[in-house]
């Protein structure tokens, strides 16, 4: 029995098959657990290292590397808010903390209505717009106290799904087309360019 | 004044509000570079961007046409588009990723074909979401309109790419650590040698890593030939580059300006590029090319935006990300910040970067909030020695990677130009500018 939907799991089967090693597949695989769980939960990480074909003390390992993976349950919206040197000199470190007060909870924790998950962020690679925010790795753009506000209020209302969707990198990002040609006849093309090109090289000296 | 009339390579069409779609990438010369490739030998491509001498973009800059010549013997297996902008204050990839992945695109199928490659992966920032969703779109419409997959345009050349989402780490944007995360690892850097992944790269097989703007110059180094392109710039820096300016401008934002022959100054002051300093302020110095660059003070502005140039000068132009500090910035403050990053990103493989990164930012956040002695000054260069001994540029390395032997950079640059300043936290008790 799969712990990923029906339709997740074939979308992890064929990201595996991209790849000509199963463990590659990895941080995608994280991503989809961490996007129909909410956060990377253990039956997550079990189904990874099946899919993969590795353990699950690997696969908890490897998460547990990366910001973006979550190995506890965070809430439905997770705010980040960056600090970094161009943030820091447009007050990155005020907005931060004007963030903590109006979602009432400290950086790092989750807001009593599991709404929120306040982070300070290192660069989000958004600097004209310092200091930079994003709600679950959207860019919002909301450079302000009062445009972070907001913000906040449109969150709660339900009024931002279309734009920001809850947890989700990959889930609106679907792979279409392929190489589909069997891998023999791109073997034969590459002998045969090969061939073509040393031959070249020699009539060349 | 600026000197502007270089054509806008790489940006060319980022100011359209549809710039991302397939529909305006065609009705703005998109694919014409890889039509023009794919009829020519796929030596001969690789002999334009030789002649184009196009330095890697990604922060190294190491010759792009040079990295590929490494391969030229003996066949490669995959070619990795590096899309993991992370270095602080850079966004340039961001913008491109997000304004024109099409162009990406194209670039990446050409090298592709000069390379002889089949496979490509595209590893972009996990933090990107919206990048992401634009690059795997720009990829299925490449297949659509026969760009990618077998038998493109017609011919005999087969391609497929994979989008391979990154998960939130700076580390990774080190190629070798960016293997591992490819390879479904954590992004912890190889040990050298091999130097190159074209010895030893993804799966321990010949592998070349390209940065998305370096990707982003070949279609019209294609079309309009190398010799085009190496007449822009000046000395071992040519063609145009993108420049991240941020901090304390009027206009922060990423401008694609002609190499050598523009300087700091105008970049920053210019009124068609940084328009200068918010308004009543001072420059009190600025980081030429990413937090793992050493800062410069005023007295630089004019040098010129090239590579040689700035590595004269004792610092880099690395990823292009310009930093203006004011006469309001705290440079403890802002050290302090730079080595929490470092501190936050070390891996944690090397002694000399896990230990120092974190040892050095706890001391600069106590001098910040009041707790600074003299001798701190003389420990923080002191670590700073034993993370890269001797303190000069580039750096000596005592680390299997360039991040640890990054973080001496910005507390030697502070210390040096503004020891006063730091006297005045330990003396004061704390902060000056709170």
């Amino acid at each position: 029995m799969s712990h990923l939907r029906v339709d997740l799991r074939q979308r992890a089967e064929e990201l595996v098959a991209l790849y000509p090693r199963p463990r590659s597949a990895m941080l995608p695989l994280l991503h989809l657990a961490q996007e129909q769980d909410g956060y990377v939960s253990p039956e997550g990480i079990a189904e990874v290292a099946e899919l993969t074909g590795t353990t699950t003390a690997d696969v908890r390992g490897t998460a547990a590397f990366y910001d973006m993976f979550h190995l506890e349950p965070v809430g439905t919206y997770v705010v980040g808010v960056c600090t970094n040197i161009a943030c820091l000199l447009s007050g990155g470190l005020e907005l931060l903390e004007h963030a903590s007060s109006t979602l009432g909870c400290a950086v790092g924790s989750t807001s009593d209505d599991g709404l929120f998950t306040l982070e300070e962020t290192e660069c989000l690679a958004d600097c004209n717009f310092a200091p930079c925010v994003q709600v679950n790795h959207r860019f919002v753009r909301t450079r302000s106290a009062e445009t972070f506000d907001t913000l906040v209020a449109e969150l709660r209302d339900g009024r931002r799904q279309h734009d920001i969707p809850t947890h989700g990198t990959l889930l609106r990002v679907r792979r279409a087309g392929g190489l589909h040609a069997p891998k023999r006849e791109v073997t034969a093309q590459r002998e045969e360019a090969k061939a073509a090109r040393e031959k070249r090289a020699e009539e060349t000296t | 004044m600026a000197t502007l009339v270089a054509p806008r390579i790489v940006t060319a069409r980022t100011g359209y509000d549809d710039s991302y779609t397939l529909a305006r990438f065609l009705a703005t010369g998109g694919y014409e570079g890889l039509r023009k490739a794919l009829t020519m030998f796929p030596e001969d491509v690789a002999l334009e961007v030789d002649e184009a001498s196009l330095l890697g973009r990604g922060g190294a800059g190491f010759p792009a046409g040079r990295k590929w010549s490494m391969l030229r013997k003996s066949p490669v297996s995959y070619l990795v588009v590096n899309g993991d902008e992370s270095e602080p204050a850079t966004f340039k990839d961001h913008l491109l990723l997000e304004r024109d992945p099409n162009g990406i695109v194209e670039g990446i199928i050409i090298s592709a074909y000069a390379l002889q490659v089949n496979q490509v992966f595209f590893f972009v920032r996990g933090e990107f979401a919206l990048g992401l969703e634009r690059v795997q779109h720009a990829v299925n419409d490449a297949y659509e309109h026969g760009a990618l997959g077998s038998k493109i345009f017609g011919s005999d050349f087969s391609l497929d790419i994979v989008v391979h989402p990154g998960a939130g780490a700076y580390i990774c944007g080190d190629e070798t650590a960016l293997l591992e995360a490819l390879e479904g690892k954590r992004g912890f850097p190889r040990i050298k040698p091999p130097f190159f992944p074209a010895v030893s790269g993804l799966y321990g097989e010949p592998t070349v890593v390209n940065n998305v703007e370096t990707m982003a110059n070949i279609p019209w180094i294609v079309l309009n030939g190398g010799e085009a392109f190496a007449a822009l710039g000046a000395g071992r820096s040519k063609g145009t580059r993108l420049f991240a300016l941020a901090g304390r401008v009027k206009n922060p934002g990423v401008y694609e300006v002609e190499m050598v022959k523009n300087t700091f100054r105008d970049l920053i002051y210019d009124p068609a590029l940084g328009g200068g300093l918010l308004d009543g302020h001072t420059i009190k110095a600025f980081i030429p090319g990413g937090v793992s660059a050493p800062w410069f003070g005023p007295d630089l502005l004019d040098t010129p935006l090239g590579q040689d140039e700035v590595g004269e000068k004792g610092s880099m132009l690395g990823s292009g990300s310009v930093v203006v500090f004011d006469d309001t910035t705290c440079v403890v403050r802002a050290a302090w910040r730079i080595t929490k990053f470092f501190a936050r990103e070390s891996c944690g493989q090397c002694t000399p970067c896990r230990e120092g990164s974190g040892w050095i930012e706890r001391v600069l956040y106590r001098m910040e909030h009041g707790g600074g002695r003299v001798e701190d000054l003389a420990l923080m260069l002191d670590l700073c020695d034993n993370i890269a001994p001797g303190g000069g540029w580039p750096p000596q390395q005592t680390t299997i990677c360039p991040l640890g032997p990054s973080i001496p950079s910005s507390v030697t640059g502070a210390i040096s130009m503004f020891r006063s300043e730091f006297i005045r936290h330990v003396e004061g008790g704390g902060c000056p500018f709170d």
